[in-house]
């Protein structure tokens, strides 16, 4: 149950982040991939503001033992850097550049009422289902 | 550069940082959201709970900032759906492929120091910049 809370809270404070950031605005989002156009760097703000506190925090927080509602810290253990990272991350890329979108502002869009977010997260998860039959 | 919003990127992305803290420093988790989205097609029951509520969580937040500064979002018009599904799938695709999206890899990824994370970020943000590149500035395109 706390984990549960935690996990809430934690949304309610990542969603407010990405809607006052505006990366819930796609068309902000391509205007700062756009570096040749009218190049809105806004966005590069976004991740330094995060970043800067995830890496204060998570150095810290990774000396503990474990976590403190849990037993252990679930974290990725892979290391390769391999064709299916470069070729997936720049699959990703393209999408994101298509679209404007990347997961998190797709989710945020439901809570604002946004149609494109129903098309883009349909989109998403044939997406996870192709890579899914693919992988097998 | 008339559009530039420097203050409120910051701070929205101060709150990120903040809620992918609380989630590690409590419940030891990523919050990589394309992991979690993709974890709800079949994981255990411990999982999908967590999942649900971030990813809810997450449609909560937006909702009620949207509540009280409804000038924060634009909606966009006339974005063609079957171009925006198209980017969706890459999307899905892409990110399952890389195993992490803007979130796991770039605000989480990089904190970690993990080398695939900073290399996955600077390939995913390089082909975001090249495909707007391309569709707006070869083929000429603007959407």
């Amino acid at each position: 149950m706390n984990t549960f809370i935690i996990a809430l809270v934690s949304g309610i404070v990542f969603g407010v982040g990405l809607a006052l950031s505006q990366m819930t605005n796609p068309s902000k989002v391509l205007n700062f991939l756009d570096i040749a156009g009218n190049w809105d760097p806004s966005l590069m703000l976004v991740m330094v503001g995060a970043l800067t506190v995830t890496i204060l925090s998570f150095t810290q927080i990774l000396k503990r033992p474990m976590p403190l509602f849990d037993k252990q810290f679930y974290l990725s253990s892979k290391s390769a850097i391999d064709k299916p990272l470069i070729i997936g991350a720049s699959i990703f890329g393209m999408g994101w550049g298509i679209s404007g979108y990347c997961p998190g502002p797709a989710v945020a869009g439901l809570g604002l009422g946004n149609s494109e977010a129903i098309v883009m997260i349909f989109g998403i998860y044939m997406g996870f289902i192709a890579h899914r039959l693919l992988d097998q | 550069m008339e559009n530039f919003t420097p203050y409120s990127a910051l701070a929205g992305g101060v709150l990120i940082g903040l809620a992918a803290t609380l989630l590690l420093l409590f419940n030891g988790r990523i919050a990589g959201i394309s992991g979690m989205m993709s974890g709800l097609i079949n994981a255990t029951r411990a999982e999908l709970f967590w999942r649900c509520a971030f990813l809810i969580g997450i449609v909560i937040g937006a909702f009620l900032f949207n509540q009280i500064k409804p000038d924060f979002y634009h909606p966009r018009e006339h974005f063609p759906l079957w171009l925006l599904a198209i980017g969706g799938f890459l999307v899905g695709f892409g990110t399952r492929m890389g195993n992490g999206c803007t979130s796991g890899h770039a605000v989480c990824g990089i904190a970690r120091f993990s080398v695939r994370s900073i290399v996955a970020t600077l390939t995913f943000m390089g082909n975001g910049f090249l495909t707007v590149y391309i569709i707006r500035h070869v083929l000429g395109v603007s959407v």
